[in-house]
């Protein structure tokens, strides 16, 4: 079978890349990767992204798709083997609407621990973290039916959407030593964590806890430095 | 609890999110029920079906809740697919009219509400921003009838309902979306020659004196 020319612009590091990653090596689809350097954004880039100059960026066939979740759709609508998206329409609507969620509210709530000014700010934000994490227990439950991920017996949309920045949970537990993922408040997931994690799909693209601590380290020694705002 | 037969839309009048979800109702031809929120007073219904944004819109099917309006019209398009299909076949062009949805979706309205809440050099700011959104999403149109191509479709949808807020901006911000980007003034006539949309869309008279009434109430989410 001829090879499709299938290119994924990223870096190891982002979680937003990682998604596709998983996507393609489910589907058993074979692509180049082209790593991007930190702190400089490259011409295909730019060319590929001129909205939002950021990565990941797929290119197929020479035509960019952005925006990291809507790649996953692509990727399960174009190529056939394993289903991303679940088949039952209600189903789907669930799994864009927490895939949304864990976008919309959950992961900036994560960030925002590092991006707070104030002790205050700080500890608000780690109550959404948990708080979010209680709520996506709960859609577990409800998205499983009894089984190992949400998306039923195999990595389904929102295995791929929270399992992508499980990653960073771990980073910032290591960073602000707090664990999150505790298997007394959310035992369910912690199992799916697991799982995730050590999927033949997932695991060779999952980027080290240490490696992400250090990154994290080396981009807050950068803004903290007396340069400019 | 016995679930509801049939189909049910929680919005508030005036909501560009919820007219989407109305539009996409009235293309498909889908008979509902609509219960119109009072959002500063919220029912137990909303708060149930939608207890984690507590948002509308949302789309009662059956009884089972789906919340977020490019979800819902999404939704629909798969459920009701006989007719009026919203989006493209193709997974490109699929890709792409989800991009430009999720643009709009992150741009316009929270730059629209700058627009009125905002003075001096940071309203300035704001329509500079809003003109050049809607310059982007021009180009995207370019010299088609539609997002859609020939046809009305999921990007339209999408956009459309912010086209009744168009004079309250203008009016607030003092600018003319005609003289800015006559491209998409033109495409907005289009999609008001389909009923669907014309029924469906506010008064903008109505949407400024809303406005109106939100300045008042400044910082009042709703």
């Amino acid at each position: 079978m001829a090879s499709e020319d299938v290119k994924l612009i990223g870096a190891v590091m982002s979680p937003f890349v990682m998604r596709p990653r998983v996507s393609l090596n489910l589907k058993g689809v074979e692509y180049e990767f082209l790593e991007e350097t930190f702190g400089s954004k490259s011409e295909l880039l730019l060319k590929s992204n001129p909205v939002y100059k950021k990565i990941p960026v797929l290119i197929h066939s020479g035509k960019p798709i952005c925006e990291s979740l809507i790649i996953v759709q692509y990727i399960d609508e174009t190529w056939s083997g394993h289903s991303i998206l679940p088949s039952d329409a209600y189903d789907r609507a669930i799994a864009r609407f927490w895939a949304h969620y864990i976008d919309d509210k959950w992961f900036p709530a994560l960030g925002g621990i590092a991006r707070a000014q104030t002790e205050e700010a700080k500890n608000e934000a780690i109550e959404q973290v948990f708080t979010g994490l209680k709520l996506l227990e709960e859609a577990f439950e409800k998205c499983s039916g009894g089984k190992p991920f949400f998306g039923g017996e195999t990595i389904g949309y929102v295995d791929i959407a929270l399992g992508c920045y499980l990653g960073w949970l771990r980073a910032t537990e290591k960073l602000i030593g707090i664990t999150f993922l505790d298997e007394t408040k959310t035992p369910l997931l912690c199992h799916w964590a697991e799982k995730f994690s050590s999927h033949e799909a997932v695991a060779s693209v999952m980027p080290e806890t240490d490696k992400l601590v250090e990154f994290a380290k080396m981009i807050q020694a950068k803004f903290k430095a007396p340069a400019n705002k | 609890m016995a679930r509801e037969k049939g189909v049910v839309l929680l919005d508030f009048w005036v909501s560009p999110f919820g007219q989407r979800v109305r539009i996409a109702l009235a293309e498909k031809g889908v008979d509902y029920e609509y219960k119109e929120q009072d959002l500063f007073n919220k029912s137990e219904h909303l708060l149930k079906s939608n207890p984690v944004y507590k948002k509308i819109p949302v789309l009662l099917h059956d009884g089972k809740p789906i919340c977020e309006s490019l979800i819902i019209v999404q939704y629909i398009d798969e459920v009701w697919s006989d007719k009026a299909p919203l989006l493209p076949d193709e997974p490109l062009a699929r890709a792409n009219a989800r991009f430009w949805a999720d643009f709009i979706d992150k741009k316009v309205y929270e730059c629209g509400t700058r627009l009125w809440k905002l003075k001096g050099e940071e309203q300035e700011a704001a329509k500079k921003e809003f003109v050049e959104i809607f310059k982007l999403l021009q180009g995207e149109l370019g010299d088609r009838k539609f997002f859609g191509g020939e046809t009305f479709g999921f990007l339209d949808l999408a956009l459309v309902p912010f086209v009744a807020w168009f004079y309250a901006y203008e009016t607030f911000a003092k600018f003319s979306m005609d003289e800015e980007c006559p491209k998409i003034v033109a495409w907005a006539k289009r999609c008001m020659e389909r009923e669907s949309v014309s029924k469906t869309l506010s008064d903008p008279n109505k949407v400024y004196e809303f406005v109106l009434f939100l300045k008042e109430k400044f910082g009042v989410e709703y």
